[in-house]
């Protein structure tokens, strides 16, 4: 692993963890969104970096192109892009949630100094989505196709839930 | 490498639940699980490099199961907006004794 390589995934590292704290502090939820967008653009560039880059192409086009993109539309559509009032909670509560966030880090950090061994895979070359495809359609095929009666029952669900009751 | 990446994932867990902790507006509480589900997606492609490409296949469930519950959440926040008025979870107190 060359210098250049390491110091791209130190600075995307940096990079997600910075958008994240900023996502975390804005008070609009616009900014909020757009710096969360931010994070999976890092996030992607750190799957390319550990092999995997069909899940980066998904990442960018399905969660920073399609789902955050249902999230700001939202905001749009409620009309809560201004934030007059803060919506965070007060010093008491965020003193508790700063020291359950430092536990959980703690605990997480614990976890990982088990030594972790690098399994070198098979070079696969340019061929990127035939893994993900065989593992995808053959294994794991009976979750795949109960995946899509998930998004059904999720259709389902958000048309149900937002429409405007009618009276009979 | 891999232990950087878990690194990483742990922090941005860490930020995502400090953040559910601390906010009260529905969709940024919303934001915060999208974000954690991203840490929880960062350790299954670090750890894919230890155990193979099933952790890309689990990823690829993770985002599924994210859209649906992003679009499942967003009607109930929309719906929760059309009867209070607002998404400040703060105003929800009708179970509070």
């Amino acid at each position: 692993m060359n210098a250049f390589f390491q110091f791209q995934f130190y600075f995307f590292s940096l990079y997600a963890i910075a958008s994240a704290l900023l996502f975390v502090t804005r008070r609009s939820p616009v900014p909020a969104a757009l710096w969360l967008v931010n994070t999976m653009f890092a996030l992607s560039g750190l799957y390319v970096m550990l092999d995997a880059p069909f899940v980066g192409v998904i990442q960018v086009l399905v969660y920073a192109g399609a789902i955050m993109v249902v999230f700001v539309f939202v905001v749009m559509l409620l009309n809560l892009g201004r934030a007059d009032t803060t919506d965070v909670r007060k010093i008491g509560a965020r003193t508790g949630a700063g020291l359950i966030g430092l536990a959980l880090l703690a605990n997480l950090l614990v976890v990982l100094r088990a030594r972790i061994r690098e399994v070198p895979l098979a070079d696969t070359g340019d061929n990127v989505v035939t893994p993900v495809a065989s593992a995808l359609f053959a294994d794991y095929l009976v979750a795949f196709e109960l995946t899509s009666i998930v998004l059904l029952v999720a259709i389902v669900g958000a048309v149900v839930l937002s429409k405007k009751r009618v009276r009979a | 490498m891999i232990a950087e990446a878990l690194f990483v994932s742990a922090v941005l867990f860490s930020i995502g639940v400090v953040g559910v902790l601390t906010r009260r507006n529905a969709i940024i509480l919303f934001m915060c699980a999208e974000l954690m589900l991203n840490a929880v997606n960062l350790s299954f492609v670090a750890f894919a490099k230890m155990h193979g490409v099933t952790g890309h296949v689990f990823v690829i469930m993770v985002m599924t199961i994210a859209a649906a519950e992003a679009a499942v959440g967003l009607a109930i926040i929309i719906s929760v907006f059309r009867h209070f008025g607002t998404v400040d979870l703060a105003a929800l107190r009708s179970l509070r004794g």
